[in-house]
């Protein structure tokens, strides 16, 4: 009984881990998508934290100064989104795009250049990481706690405020919001900078806590899971948070079943289990969850007729 | 003595860059009144309205509000102003409720918990005072066009206008939600408030106004007080000359039975039964007018031609030109050539062995825009760039160059000027006595009354009217179009 | 409030606003350069000789060239349809694997004026397979075509990892790659080919696939401005119910667009694996599909465009290569930085320039030259 109860415990735990920088994104990428603004450039934001929290908190010896960065540097790829997409009404997937292909090649051109090991970062000790609180073995470092904490937080924001209401507002009928002589472009910029704060956190716990130190392209597609999950949680932030906890479930059971042999099939190729969220994704977007209905003036530039 | 108007414009002007939109328009609202403006499409209303209600800034002139002059930044001014617009098109946000769309830009506090009962509260009070009842849990998507309007009129209401603008209100309505809101006007300007209402329709402004200016190519040309003055006075106001209204048509007999159709039925994606149980039945050398409800629903009868194909369709000589251009009629990005062909691309002379005849394409579109008067004559320019009557007639031009044997058109001249008109109806009526079997579909019942042979009148998808044209009355027709009244 | 947007003349938007959007693009790597302590001058003139400074670079250079004319040619075919693919990876890959495949299987048995065409098309097929799912998926049930996309990159990584490893491993072979293709399977080199007509050119990894791209090229533009079904398609992508109305099927169209893209995306593998590896190997598409993304928008979606657009790119991958060898500070995932701000400057900040070429070309010209449009119903 005990090795079941610790069993259960165990995979719980490394559901968390692993869901924790997929909730947080896909909170962060709920505001955005919410208010109309396409955010395929989590995976970017995230990769650019997660580079800043590393190279800050080994050379400050400080993991919160590190955290700081990784907002810093997700706000600034989040402002160059914001930048591109609401002031100057350009391709919202483009730019998303643009920014993962920067992420990943600055993260990497300044990592060799700075820490000279061919992008890595040097590795953390424990006092520049974030390390965990109650359960050593489980990894709950404070981080996954806030990512816990924000899925009621993002939803009380959409719903229950009047910053939500109009968030949810202009991600619909833009129009609405700018005969009520509200700023539409201010509302998507606050999200979009929403965004960038939580996408800074996630990337901070990849490189500063679950892992200790960045490593090139340590993202590795996290990103596009997240959202995937605010799809499938049809941009609902509960629904969303319970994809990302069956999204870390399957990868914490992948690694379980590595070399374990099943019955009738052998050997489970490890490759398809990496791949079984992106196979799941696309399943599911197939039609399991019928018609899940995006913002209506999601992607699409807002421009006034003045 | 004349009391301080609600509204005094003075001089106001207004340019898009070459175009200029307003010039030098003064003219005063009186308070507790009606008043309607008047203008065909372009003439400038809505331009000169937006400007009232802080969408535009105006190049120059002076705005008064109950005597004070005050500038009209943005639509929040307008609103501390106490005036309030009705758009066309509605700013409705479809996925939230009543409440939510009224208390949008005036929730009265970070928190909505608070706001949204206040709200709740003056929503009950308003739909006592003025007849506006709504349910405000419903969402707005799930509310027919008459009620999302008086959403839209409880929305400036609940902001406390004491000024109402209505930009083309009935546009979108029913002659029966049309009445609704004629009578929830009355009950407002009863109450004080002051209500301009823009429109083309000239039976509205003498059922419901009490004064009318009348607005051409950006001026205002006159300004009567409603009893004075009579349709023909403002319609020839409106253009600058006699208006036709009646059609020459040489009686003719109608041929054979070319399109028919039976128990067509259509129902939306709200379960609306659009088509209900319709048969139709064209003649060749008739044009038979179905005349005009709902937009969408007109719009939808011709349109996905379930379950026939359109390529089908054209190959048996049926020819559609369809309500809403841009649309579906043209392709905006593409050259007038191009769009020229939309539908026939795959068809001789335009296209060998599957290749295109570029050359071919072009002389295609000279041809047509020589036939039909298209201006400017370039088949090179962006569809886009023509003026919405040439676009119009292009659209025609190409369906009706292919003598069609059946031609389906909806709404011909939406959005055309007088002068196109004329042309439009002339050229439909030499299809029809070219022995084609016409069928059109518009919400302009004078339209319908000038070309038809032979009036349907619909009503809740069904048909339940056939009237021969000679024998048309537009009281019958409206009554049977409301619902009310039999064939 | 922002400037409204009217045309600028034709020769300012099909060339001078792509210049600048370049030129910001790379001023902004010189800031990058000059940040990581070298000159970015210095860089530049490393850059630029390193791209076009001898009759080998200049072969590596059209070689990586014919790469991108694939991908920018893939990515503008499902542009015109109003489809964003960014499945050029994946295509690229699977159709790589069906080349592969099938001359691993015939190649000792057919000679080379056989097999070559049959790989070809061999590469077409996976490749348009491979976008045929996603296709589908967003005709028939309605799944974004971005995620699936992108998705489906992953799994066909995932994929090729376990087919190199597990299957097509050459035995005894350390590192996960086939066994080598006989001579029937091998693309000749461009060095090959000249020399035997007589011209003498540096070896290089340049190949007669570049052939087939310039053959796609033109195929390309037939398709899309000369025939019925490129009309089709392109309305489909300006107007979906406008191609409806003009007798189209959404639903088919979605299909052949996206498997032209795929097919065109795969022949990536005949240029790398039949014309370079002559063997399948792993991470070939190397970012290929990503950066067609770049060149489709820079050459404007229209295969002249797409060949000065991959010019580019090829100069920039070839010069950056030698760049990274002579100034080991900077790494070839500078190509990368400089391919994402390309990106970003003519996708999405395309319209940055635009109010300051608009001044440069303002009112007398313009008045009385455009039509003034009637706005309806004002």
């Amino acid at each position: 009984m005990d090795d079941l109860l610790s069993f259960v415990f165990l995979m719980f735990a490394a559901t968390l881990r692993v869901a924790t920088p997929l909730v947080l994104c896909a909170m962060g990428g709920l505001f955005s998508e919410k208010s109309g603004i396409v955010d395929v450039g989590l995976e970017g934001k995230m990769l650019m934290a997660a580079f800043f929290a590393a190279a800050t908190a080994a050379v400050t010896g400080s993991a919160w100064l590190g955290v700081a960065a990784a907002i810093a540097a997700a706000e600034a790829m989040a402002l160059l989104h914001g930048f591109a997409c609401i002031t100057w009404r350009g391709n919202q997937v483009v730019s998303g795009v643009a920014i993962n292909i920067l992420a990943a090649g600055l993260t990497v051109v300044l990592g060799a250049a700075w820490f000279a090991r061919g992008g890595q970062t040097p590795a953390l000790e424990s006092d520049q990481r974030l390390m965990p609180l109650f359960f050593p073995r489980a990894g709950d470092s404070i981080l996954v706690y806030l990512a816990l904490a924000s899925v009621p937080l993002t939803w009380w924001l959409i719903e229950r405020t009047r910053f939500g209401l109009r968030l949810r507002a202009v991600g619909e009928m833009p129009l609405a919001v700018d005969a009520a002589g509200i700023s539409v472009a201010w509302l998507r910029y606050r999200a979009v900078l929403l965004c960038g704060l939580f996408a800074g956190l996630a990337g901070a716990y990849l490189s500063i806590a679950q892992n200790a130190g960045f490593s090139r392209d340590m993202t590795a597609g996290q990103g596009f899971i997240a959202l995937a999950a605010i799809i499938f949680g049809k941009w609902r932030p509960f629904p969303a948070f319970g994809a990302c906890l069956i999204f870390g479930l399957l990868d914490a059971v992948a690694i379980r079943l590595q070399g374990v042999e099943m019955p009738g099939m052998g050997e489970v190729p490890v490759q398809l289990i990496q791949a079984l969220p992106y196979l799941l994704t696309m399943f599911l977007l197939a039609g399991f969850i019928g018609r899940a209905v995006a913002p209506k003036a999601a992607g699409v530039p807002y421009e006034k007729e003045h | 003595m004349t009391a301080i108007p609600a509204i005094e414009l003075q001089g106001i002007q207004k340019s898009f860059g070459a175009v200029h939109a307003v010039r030098g328009v003064s003219l005063r609202i009186e308070k507790g009144a009606i008043t309607g403006i008047v203008g065909e499409n372009g003439a400038g209303k809505s331009t000169l309205m937006s400007i009232l209600y802080g969408l535009y800034n105006a190049d120059a002139g002076e705005i008064r509000v109950e005597g004070r002059a005050v500038r009209m930044e943005n639509p929040r001014d307008a609103i501390a102003h106490g005036i309030g617009m009705v758009h066309q098109h509605f700013m409705l946000v479809g996925t939230f409720t009543v409440l939510e769309n009224l208390v949008l830009g005036a929730e009265g506090g970070p928190l909505l918990a608070g706001g949204l009962a206040a709200a709740r509260a003056e929503l009950a009070r308003l739909a006592r005072e003025y007849g506006l009842t709504v349910d405000p849990d419903a969402l707005v998507a799930d509310l027919s066009v008459g009620e999302q309007q008086r959403v839209e009129i409880l929305k400036v209401l609940f902001r406390g206008a004491r000024i109402l603008i209505l930009d083309e209100p009935s546009a979108v309505l029913t002659p029966q939600e049309t009445d609704q809101l004629f009578r929830i006007l009355a009950a407002l300007k009863q109450r004080g408030v002051t209500v301009v209402l823009i429109t083309h329709k000239l039976r509205e402004i003498m059922a419901v106004t009490d004064r009318v200016y009348v607005m051409r190519q950006g001026q205002i040309v006159a300004d009567r007080r409603t009893a004075d003055t009579s349709p023909e006075e403002l319609a020839e106001l409106m253009v600058g000359r006699k208006v036709l209204m009646q059609l020459d048509k040489a009686p003719k007999q109608p041929g054979e039975v070319l399109l028919q159709a039976e128990r067509l039925t259509l129902i939306d994606d709200r379960g609306v039964r659009l088509l209900d149980d319709v048969d139709l039945a064209l003649r060749a050398g008739e044009i038979v007018g179905i005349a005009g409800v709902s937009l969408v629903v007109r719009g939808r009868a011709i349109d996905p031609r379930h379950p026939t194909d359109p390529a089908e369709m054209r190959d048996l000589g049926v020819a559609h030109v369809p309500e809403d251009r841009l649309r579906q009629g043209m392709v905006a990005a593409f050259q007038a050539s191009e769009t020229s062909i939309l539908g026939y691309q795959e068809l001789e002379p335009f296209c060998h062995h599957y290749l295109m005849d570029g050359p071919a394409v072009g002389a295609h579109c000279a041809q047509l825009m020589e036939r039909f008067d298209v201006r400017p004559r370039s088949p090179g320019l962006r569809s886009s760039s023509f003026s919405g009557g040439n676009q119009q007639k292009l659209v025609l031009a190409r369906e009706m160059a292919r003598e069609p044997k059946v031609l389906l058109v909806g709404q011909p001249t939406r959005g055309v000027d007088i002068g196109a008109i004329e042309f439009i109806h002339r050229e439909l009526l030499k299809s029809r006595d070219q022995g084609c079997a016409v069928l059109v579909i518009s919400v302009e019942l004078d339209e319908i009354l000038a070309l038809a042979d032979r009036i349907l009148v619909m009503f809740a998808g069904r048909i339940v009217g056939e009237v021969p044209a000679g024998r048309a009355d537009e009281r019958a027709l409206g009554l049977m179009m409301a619902g009310a009244g039999a064939a | 409030m922002s400037a409204p947007r009217r045309p600028l003349p034709a020769w300012a938007e099909i060339v001078a606003l792509p210049l600048i959007n370049i030129a910001l693009a790379f001023v902004t790597v010189g800031i990058i350069v000059r940040i990581i302590g070298v000159d970015p001058f210095h860089a530049l003139r490393l850059l630029v000789l390193g791209a076009i400074g001898s009759s080998e670079a200049i072969g590596y250079t059209l070689y990586y060239t014919t790469n991108f004319i694939f991908t920018g040619l893939a990515v503008a075919v499902a542009f015109h349809a109003g489809l964003f693919n960014i499945g050029g990876e994946g295509q690229a890959y699977i159709g790589g694997l069906g080349c592969g495949l099938v001359i691993l299987a015939f190649d000792r048995f057919l000679p080379a004026w056989a097999m070559i065409p049959l790989a070809i098309a061999a590469a077409a097929l996976f490749g348009a397979a491979w976008a045929a799912v996603p296709a589908w998926l967003q005709a028939w049930r309605g799944s974004h075509i971005v995620i699936t996309t992108i998705m489906f990159n992953f799994v066909a990584s995932a994929l090729m990892v376990y087919l190199m490893v597990n299957v097509l491993i050459a035995p005894g072979s350390m590192t996960p790659q086939s066994r080598n293709f006989t001579a029937s399977g091998k693309l000749p080199s461009m060095q090959e080919v000249l020399g035997a007509v007589g011209i003498q050119v540096a070896p290089s990894a340049l190949n007669l696939s570049i052939v087939l791209a310039v053959f796609c090229c033109v195929g390309v533009w037939v398709f899309l401005w000369h025939t019925p079904w490129g009309y089709e398609l392109r309305t489909m992508g300006h107007n979906p119910e406008a191609a409806v109305y003009a007798g189209t099927s959404l639903k088919r169209m979605t299909m052949l667009a996206m498997c032209l893209s795929g097919a065109l995306a795969g022949f990536v593998g005949v240029n790398e694996l039949m014309g370079v590896h002559q063997r399948i190997v792993l991470d070939f598409p190397a970012g290929y599909g990503f950066a067609g993304i770049a060149v489709a928008l820079m050459g404007r979606s229209h295969p002249l465009g797409i060949v000065l657009a991959a010019l580019l790119f090829g100069a920039l991958q070839q010069g950056g290569a030698e760049l990274a060898f002579d100034i080991p500070t900077i790494t070839r995932e500078m190509v990368v930085v400089i391919q994402g701000l390309i990106i970003l400057f003519s996708g999405a900040l395309a319209h940055l320039p635009r109010p300051w070429l608009q001044s440069l070309f303002s009112s007398p010209r313009l008045r009385g030259e455009v039509p003034a449009k009637r706005a309806e119903g004002s």
